[in-house]
């Protein structure tokens, strides 16, 4: 009975959200303010009713029911609680399902809590959220209904993707989700702002939490899917540029234009029309991210759960939500009215700059994805796009973005002069031409790029704790701690990234027990290889001893994995993180004369990368959370002040 | 002009849909095709691997019969999971020689032991250089020769229950 109970709930809650859509979109069009007041707890509803239906199923896949067709072909008993668990979503349906849960509960929340914004807008707002969630619900309900029975019963399930049984992956897509859906809302606000004309001030600060707290997401999800990618994958390496990877990037980097561009908004009433644009790309890429993953329309080392049709289902709702949001912009941004000017040298200047400078990357990482596909639509020929153009293309503009990112936050707002920035910049100036100084005497074979990258990596992290200098730091608000920390992270992440791909050493050797392996400080023997038996695997693991710099030995135990249900092999690297690197061993082939393929790398610093991708969403916390904490605080005294009137 | 710059965004967009469109019509095979597929088999001849069967060599593949021709090794796992659908072959009347990569006599004798034997001649392959010629990166790979000893298809990894009608389909077209 519980999964016709989910299915209820299911069918309950799209009828909510078709109701939501109506109330809203009759309320305003024929200027009904009686509708107003009930689109708030359908709203509530909705969200109560779709995180019903998404519990249910959790409960399905933790009872392995094997009635249900999508526990069968995503689960097995044998499977460890927390994979159990983290199936629900590791499948296209369950992680719909998902999906519309993030997104009813986001309404809920605005229908909750949001209290600034005008209500016409506000009701627009639910009624736009409640429009897209609809979309989804019919998706789930008509081609991927995750409660499907499934009759005979069979005995067991066939098993969860093994590479994705993994600790860390379990919790990386709802992560993704979370981020994607959260910019679901900052399209809705815009969508909203635009049909009601009300594009200002109030309606950047309403959406500015929801766009923070979707980039924070998205840069967690990004961190640590690079993170999986680098130990799972054994490749040694962190990002691939491949499809699934640029899918999640292309949000992130339009999520972090909106972000600034909000700002802009925000305090000083400028770039409305840009704004709104972004906002209405920023959904786009996570719709068109979600697209090309499902459908299999690129090929990836990640494809998964790839059907066509519901590829084609995707690119309708992708052409209804987008094709509509960027008509109505065409249509309606044309009346609204141009926002307050500004100097090209001032904060809005360097804010428009690192816009301007992200949507280039974007462009770049979008055609270079579509590419391929484009080329195999009109001429047959196969081919794919990797890391040499993607590098190449971004990396001289993101070091461009960064050296502004080191000046933006220095600047005043509205007008500023040049001479008294160069005067606020010059240590972080001198940093960089020593730190590179020091770089090109001391080391070899570094590129321009890595060179360069590290250079301003020196010297943005003393920038970036500029705008802390000669200010009471007690009483500075905590957003700016966010944007010092989110902007130390960048380049605690850029020294990982040069670090990483200048420094790194490799040893790829055909070993046998007994033999010796050296790579840069680290001393290895190769001891043993023998078979481990885990709850649904079996391995050949080997047994590798490793000494650091004549240090104390510790034990590495690098696998070859073979699941039992889905009868794939995997390779599980083995990893040593010292303060100064890590030590990745993988373990690969076996040939006849008892010798195997053991791969080394000697990482220096590659830690920083994740490392400063924390520090950055870390940042975005403290953010949102001074955020919010400082509107509350104007709330209660905009209160208190009328009270004492 | 400015009016119609706020198009772009929407017609970009258009851009867009009509190629991701256009991709999702057009069938996708995701077939890598070897560069060695219309091309005659490189010359070798390779020793017995076990005394059971006898040699291989590139002379053994013309007779004017298509046959498959398959890299394994004992060490392999995904070899043991084709086993079966090389012995449904075998049971459907194709001709199977194999070429053992940097395998032991007696680890190959397990093997076919263990999990059956479809071959009729093994060739043992102790360095990989046939393996090499051939344009074959790892264990297990099929191919699909025809009777005048020119490699007519290539199937890289094990072969799937839904790859045995396939390859049948494609010895019945080589003939």
């Amino acid at each position: 009975m519980i999964a016709e109970a989910g299915l209820i709930a299911l069918w309950l809650a799209a009828g909510l959200a078709l109701l939501q859509f109506a109330l809203g979109a009759i309320g305003v069009r024929a200027g009904r303010e009686e509708f107003y007041a009930a689109i708030r707890p359908v709203a509530v509803a909705q969200g109560v009713l779709v995180t019903l239906s998404f519990l249910l199923l959790i409960w399905l896949f933790l009872r392995s029911d094997m009635s249900v067709s999508l526990v069968v072909k995503n689960s097995a008993s044998v499977k460890p609680l927390l994979y159990k668990f983290a199936g629900t979503w590791g499948n296209h349906e369950g992680s719909m399902l998902l999906w519309v849960t993030v997104m009813g509960l986001a309404g809920t929340c605005i229908a909750l809590f949001e209290r600034s914004l005008k209500t016409k807008t506000l009701v627009t707002t639910l009624a736009a959220q409640a429009f897209i969630s609809l979309g989804f619900y019919a998706f789930l309900l008509i081609s991927s209904n995750p409660f499907e029975r499934m009759f005979p019963i069979p005995p067991d399930g066939q098993g969860l993707n093994p590479l994705l049984q993994d600790p860390g992956l379990a919790f990386h897509p709802p992560t993704l989700y979370f981020g994607y859906v959260g910019l679901s809302v900052a399209f809705s606000f815009a969508v909203g702002a635009m049909i009601t004309r009300d594009v200002g001030p109030a309606f950047a600060r309403a959406m500015r939490p929801w766009v923070l707290a979707a980039w924070v997401f998205l840069t967690l999800g990004i961190t640590a899917g690079s993170y999986w990618a680098y130990y799972e994958l054994g490749w040694g390496g962190w990002w691939f540029w491949d499809p699934v990877e640029n899918a999640s990037l292309m949000p992130w980097i339009a999520a972090t234009a909106l972000l600034h561009s909000v700002t802009v908004l925000a305090t000083r009433d400028g770039l409305r029309a840009w704004t709104v644009m972004l906002a209405v790309v920023a959904f786009s890429m996570s719709m068109i991210g979600t697209f090309l993953v499902r459908s299999g329309i690129l090929t990836s080392v990640h494809a998964f759960a790839v059907d066509p049709e519901r590829g084609s289902f995707i690119l309708a709702l992708l052409a209804i939500y987008i094709g509509g949001a960027m008509a109505l912009f065409a249509l309606r941004v044309g009346t609204v009215k141009e926002g307050a000017r500004f100097e090209f040298v001032s904060r809005e200047g360097a804010l428009v700059a690192n816009n301007l400078l992200l949507s280039a990357i974007l462009g770049i990482v979008f055609v270079g994805t579509l590419y391929p596909l484009v080329v195999e639509a009109l001429t047959d020929e196969k081919l794919s796009v990797g890391p040499p153009y993607f590098n190449l293309a971004t990396g001289p503009v993101a070091l461009l973005l960064v050296a502004i990112m080191a000046a933006g936050p220095l600047l005043r707002w509205r007008k500023d002069n040049a001479k008294a920035l160069l005067n606020r910049i010059s240590i972080p100036i001198v940093v960089t031409a020593a730190a590179l100084f020091l770089l090109v005497l001391l080391t070899t074979g570094m590129s321009v790029l890595s060179l360069l990258g590290m250079a301003l990596a020196a010297g943005i992290a003393v920038a970036s704790f500029a705008p802390l200098w000669k200010r009471n730091l007690r009483r500075t608000p905590m957003h700016t701690y966010g944007m010092v920390i989110a902007h130390f992270g960048i380049a605690v992440a850029l020294v990982g990234m040069a670090s990483e791909s200048s420094f790194t050493e490799e040893k790829l050797v055909a070993a046998k027990p007994g033999d010796e392996i050296v790579v840069n400080k680290w001393k290895m023997k190769f001891e043993a290889i023998e078979p481990v038996a885990g709850p649904n695997w079996t391995a050949l693991e080997s047994r590798i001893t490793a000494q650091y710099d004549g240090g104390k030995t510790v034990e590495v135990t690098p696998q070859n994995r073979m699941f039992a249900s889905a009868q794939t092999q995997t390779s599980e690297a083995a990893l040593l993180t010292r303060w100064n690197g890590q030590l990745y061993v993988v373990l690969g082939e076996g040939d006849a004369e008892g010798r195997w393929q053991v791969r080394a790398w000697w990482k220096p610093f590659v830690t920083l990368i994740w490392y400063g991708g924390i520090l950055v969403a870390l940042g975005g916390v403290l953010a949102i959370v001074g955020r919010l904490r400082r509107k509350y605080l104007q709330r209660r005294q905009k209160e208190y002040a009328e009270l004492v009137l | 002009m400015n009016r119609w710059l706020l198009w772009l965004p929407l017609g970009l967009f258009g851009l867009f849909f009509v190629a991701v469109a256009a991709g999702l019509m057009i069938p996708k095979d995701n077939v890598i095709e070897s560069k060695m597929v219309g091309k005659p088999m490189p010359a070798f001849s390779l020793p017995a691997a076990i005394e059971q069967r006898p040699a291989l060599s590139s002379t053994d593949l013309v007779d004017g019969k298509p046959k498959l021709l398959n890299i394994f090794a004992s060490w392999c796992l995904p070899c043991i999971a084709e086993a079966p659908q090389l012995l449904e072959l075998e049971k459907a009347g194709v001709e199977i020689h194999a070429i053992a990569s940097r395998d032991r006599p007696e680890d190959i004798a397990n093997f076919l032991n263990r999990w059956g034997n479809p071959y009729s001649r093994i060739g043992s392959d102790a360095t990989s250089s046939v393996q090499l010629e051939l344009g074959s990166s790892g264990v297990p790979e099929t191919f699909v020769i025809d009777g005048k000893g020119i490699i007519v298809h290539q199937h890289i990894g094990d072969i799937r229950k839904e790859n045995v009608p396939e390859l049948l389909a494609i010895l019945r077209e080589a003939q």
